[in-house]
């Protein structure tokens, strides 16, 4: 089993099935139901084995092992070459996306109705995309990866989102398509530079402090957009409010992270120096989208906006952890993305179950769901709970980190930050307390129904992602450990 | 017979296998218009394909006999290298493709007669000239010989006022450029005393003449007229829009690769010496075209205005790669034209693919919405065409941009890389347009799709889409081989 491309076959097993959902339902004549059924079926058995394939790579991942494992290579394009593998950093990663698409399919069963096969195609087709970046270890199949998730994306914005979705769409599309292209010039300049395009090579080869400083810039370009910092953030709440909910789902869970992952990967191992340089301007961004991002979140009307731009704030925490260069903000930095990818995604599936049964996301039509749906509120509470960073929930351990490693080196922006658990605290709790607590006051709220048992499918694996990672952080942290050491190391070493 | 001419004559004789495509499409072509003549309108079709049949044979043959090393034969005029190999084969391919498209157009409009595809394949000659001039008198035979026939594709909708408005319009402001590049060419055989371009490359070695400058700016602007750079874009949004669209499918494609690549040439061959004399015409024209493409294209609802200034914009990044200077360049210039062209006939397919009830085909972006609904294989083809110009992975058209980038850091002009990618943001806004039009849009007319240039579309779509596999690497490698000798 030891030679099997398990790399390979995760990223191309969900374009296959792809393939498979645009021709075999062909065959089926009629009804059109029968073809989307079929779709549904074929999408979901994919993501199931990706899954498996996923849980037994992260059993057969030697985690004391700091070097890059399962590695493929083969040439492609010039000095472009097929190459992956993957590290501690990368492969929880790869785990949280196959984790989260069956949990998006399945919310997608009902909801979707229109266009289906080719709705489930596209997140086939993503799927294959965002596993491919975090196994790429050519920076140029990388950014293939990276900047090929724009097409689906902007589809699934475009086709199945809400009444502003072609606004939304164009701007998720340029915002992105501006930061990445400053990011290849700069992926050009490196490859001629230092005439090679692995990964594990450019991480070894040493710019100068001059090069580093423009190069650095460039990734950031892309990066913070991406992530999204402040003040570039503008575009993801407006994706997220048109964007269906699995489309969320997985902008919040998966695509977000692409940016500290490239942060990890590429920023901090290549650009040391300039790392070090400009990690104040970091923080100084960090800073201001934890607080500032909260206190605008706390002013939403539309709960999708809410929990938007509480994930720009919660994405502050992970690049201050990051540019914090130590083990604990890296370490934090990594488990906040996990755990966000599961909280967000959870918070966004919650926001999916009301919208599908009412149309609306808006707060002020909400109220006293308690009394109709207990479940759901049960749950709702949860995540909240998981948001705001309470202790028990995997929230929690990602916050605390980071922001232990920030008050190493800057212990005014650690402070700052903490102050942002408090903001979060504030508007979670709001929301929840207005859609949730007091009594009905819209009427049309009164035949509301509770979770049924697919909805109710779809969130236990998240409460138990939710609390066992709360819980027991170590099961994170043995998977990263290594690696995450061995990157500050080199880190430390490379600008002193 | 005296030994003098014996000699004369088996030189003649040796060199003649080096001008074998272009001495099969000129006798192909006249052999087909007796064919034409005798068959009459008829045979409109056989005609087509046969004319289809030799380009594609002469197009095999540049291949097949191309030199390990550049020859120039015929004392100094003309050169068979893998430059001009590559550029006649991609030629060869997106001309005939864009000759199959017109079939049912033509038919519809009852303008199916012989001359089309005679005139064409005559065009096409006078690229396989331009690509391989070696001397400033090939030069201009062969760009004399492509406009001279693309004036009358403009004007072949022979009852329709657009169409002779473009081929007036088209003749008239060529007619100007031609004596242009007439006047520098002049200039520069004035004060260099050879037309050849080897001996004005050791001229300009040695001694700066303010005359061969002069020339050498007349030649590169009647040039850029040709490959409708900025600012001799002009004519082009209008040309393309009045002429048959079967027409400006032709003009978007070959002619682009084959003005680009004598462009080249011009640059890196007779004036490498005075590279910084042309660089900086280069560049500003490279600007100008990114700019205007870009920007112009915005209010466009045309598609074939669109397409228009979207060639401008991508002649403008050609130029980017030629301003790489001919160690870098060859090689980018061929990749990006290679795929754009290619791209560019895909495009157009669409276009020709959709017909209403009485045989008109689509000109407005509106014209295309809900595609997705009523043929989605061609819906799908034309956004996966349309990301590939937008240079998006993994898609081919990423892979000029990443050359041309590439090629610009490799000299240290990166400059012009963001100038290339602010434009290419910017096109891609207007691109995505018809991306949403198509998918996001409700139908509008029904449409009949015409299965040749379906199938054609699906070709040109497959193509960008196979940069997912070695073929990529195989386009790459090929644009190594031939780009290499300049430097």
């Amino acid at each position: 089993m030891d030679n099997l491309p398990i790399l390979s076959i995760l990223t191309w097993t969900p374009s296959v099935a792809a393939v498979l959902i645009l021709l075999l339902p062909r065959l089926i004549t009629s009804p059109e139901a029968a073809r989307a059924n079929a779709a549904r079926w074929i999408a979901l058995i994919a993501t199931l084995v990706v899954l498996v394939l996923a849980i037994w790579m992260t059993v057969a991942f030697d985690e004391t092992n700091p070097a890059y494992q399962f590695v493929e290579r083969a040439d492609w394009y010039g000095m472009i070459q097929y190459h992956l593998g993957i590290d501690g950093i990368s492969v929880l990663l790869i785990l949280l996306t196959a984790f989260l698409m069956p949990l998006c399919i399945l919310a997608s069963w009902t909801s979707v109705q229109k266009r289906v096969v080719e709705y489930m195609a596209a997140f086939m087709i993503l799927q294959t995309l965002m596993i491919g970046v975090f196994c790429a270890l050519d920076i140029v199949l990388f950014y293939v990866f990276f900047e090929a998730g724009l097409i689906p994306m902007y589809l699934i914005i475009g086709i199945w989102g809400g009444k502003n979705r072609v606004y939304a769409a164009y701007k998720f599309f340029l915002y992105t398509l501006l930061g990445s292209l400053f990011l290849l010039i700069a992926v050009a300049w490196m490859a001629v530079t230092a005439k090679t395009t692995s990964i594990p090579d450019l991480q070894a080869f040493e710019f100068t402090k001059h090069a580093q400083t423009w190069l650095w810039l460039a990734f950031f370009a892309s990066f913070a957009v991406k992530m999204p910092m402040w003040p570039v953030h503008t575009w993801l709440p407006d994706a997220h409010v048109e964007a269906p909910t699995a489309g969320s789902v997985i902008l919040a869970g998966v695509l977000l992270k692409m940016g500290g992952y490239g942060f990890l990967r590429f920023s901090l191992p290549m650009f040391p120096d300039a790392s070090n340089m400009f990690a104040p301007l970091v923080f100084l961004l960090s800073g201001i989208a934890i607080v500032y991002t909260s206190l605008v979140a706390f002013r939403q009307t539309d709960i999708k906006k809410l929990i938007a731009y509480s994930s720009v704030a919660h994405m502050g925490f992970v690049t201050m952890g990051i540019f914090s260069g130590n083990e604990q903000g890296v370490q934090g930095a990594l488990f906040q993305m996990l755990s966000h990818g599961v909280i967000s995604g959870a918070l966004f599936l919650c926001v999916g179950v009301i919208y599908d049964r009412m149309h609306t996301r808006e707060i002020a039509q909400y109220g006293g769901l308690v009394n109709r749906m207990p479940i759901y509120a049960a749950v709702f509470m949860l995540f909240t709970m998981g948001n705001v960073g309470l202790p028990g929930t995997s929230g929690f351990v990602g916050e605390i980190l980071t922001m232990q490693g920030a008050f190493i080196v800057d212990p005014v922006t650690a402070m700052v930050a903490a102050s942002g658990v408090i903001l979060s605290a504030a508007y979670m709790l709001t929301l929840y307390r207005k859609v949730i607590f007091g009594t009905i006051v819209n009427p049309a709220l009164n035949d509301i129904t509770d979770m049924n048992a697919r909805e109710i499918l779809i969130f236990v694996p998240l409460i138990a992602a939710a609390l066992y990672l709360g819980f027991q952080p170590n099961i994170i942290f043995d998977q990263t450990a290594t690696s995450a050491v061995a990157l500050v190391d080199a880190f430390h070493a490379n600008f002193k | 017979m005296s030994m003098n001419q014996t000699m004369t004559a088996e030189l003649f004789f040796q060199q003649v296998p080096y001008i074998l495509p272009e001495i099969t499409l000129a006798a192909g072509a006249l052999i087909i218009v007796l064919i034409g003549a005798f068959m009459g309108d008829r045979g409109s079709r056989l005609v087509t394909w046969l004319c289809v049949a030799v380009m594609l044979a002469a197009g095999a043959m540049a291949v097949l006999h191309m030199p390990p090393e550049q020859v120039v034969v015929f004392s100094g005029s003309y050169a068979a290298d893998g430059f001009s190999a590559y550029a006649k084969l991609i030629i060869a391919l997106t001309a005939s493709s864009a000759l199959l498209l017109s079939v049912d157009f033509l038919a519809d409009k009852k303008l199916d007669k012989p001359e089309f595809p005679v005139l064409a394949m005559l065009a096409t000659l006078g690229m396989f000239i331009m690509v391989s001039a070696h001397d400033l008198i090939a030069l201009y035979v062969g760009v004399e010989m492509q406009s001279l026939a693309l004036y009358v594709l403009a004007a072949y909708a022979r009852d329709d006022a657009k169409s002779s408005e473009a081929g007036l319009k088209y003749f008239v402001l060529g007619a100007l450029s031609s004596g242009l590049l007439l006047y520098g060419c002049s200039l520069v055989y004035g004060f260099t005393g050879s037309v050849k371009f080897d001996v004005i490359s050791a001229h300009v070695a040695a001694s700066r003449d303010i005359g061969v400058i002069f020339g050498l700016v007349f030649i590169l602007c009647g040039l850029a007229f040709k490959m409708s750079a900025a600012p001799f874009h002009m004519w082009t949004p209008d040309v393309y829009e009045g002429s048959p669209t079967v027409s400006t499918a032709f003009f978007a494609s070959a002619p682009k690769v084959a003005a680009a690549v004598l462009f080249a040439r011009v640059c890196f061959e007779a004036f490498g010496p005075a590279q910084k004399d042309w660089l900086g015409i280069v560049v500003i024209m490279a600007l100008l075209s990114m700019v205007i493409g870009a920007l112009f294209a915005l209010q466009q609802t045309n598609i074939k205005r669109l397409l228009a200034y979207s060639s401008i914009a991508n002649m403008g990044y050609a130029l980017v790669a030629i301003a790489c200077g001919p160690e870098f360049g060859p090689k980018a210039l061929l990749v990006f034209v290679s795929i754009y062209a290619v791209t560019s006939v895909g495009l157009f397919g669409v276009v020709l693919s959709l017909r209403t009830a009485d045989g008109e085909r689509v000109e407005t972006i509106a014209g295309l919405s809900g595609l997705s609904r009523s043929n989605p294989l061609l819906a799908a083809a034309l956004t996966m065409l349309l990301f590939s110009v937008m240079g998006i992975p993994p898609l081919a058209g990423f892979f000029g941009k990443w050359e041309i980038i590439l090629a610009t850091s490799s000299v240290g002009l990166l400059p012009l890389a963001i100038a290339l990618i602010l434009a290419s943001v910017v096109s891609a806004f207007y691109y995505l347009r018809i991306i949403k039009t198509v998918w996001f849009d409700e139908p509008v007319a029904t449409m009949v799709p015409v299965g040749t240039a379906t199938a054609l579309t699906l070709t040109g779509a497959t193509f960008v889409l196979a940069a997912l596999t070695l073929l990529i690497g195989l386009v790459g490698s090929a644009a190594t081989i031939a780009g290499a000798g300049f430097s």
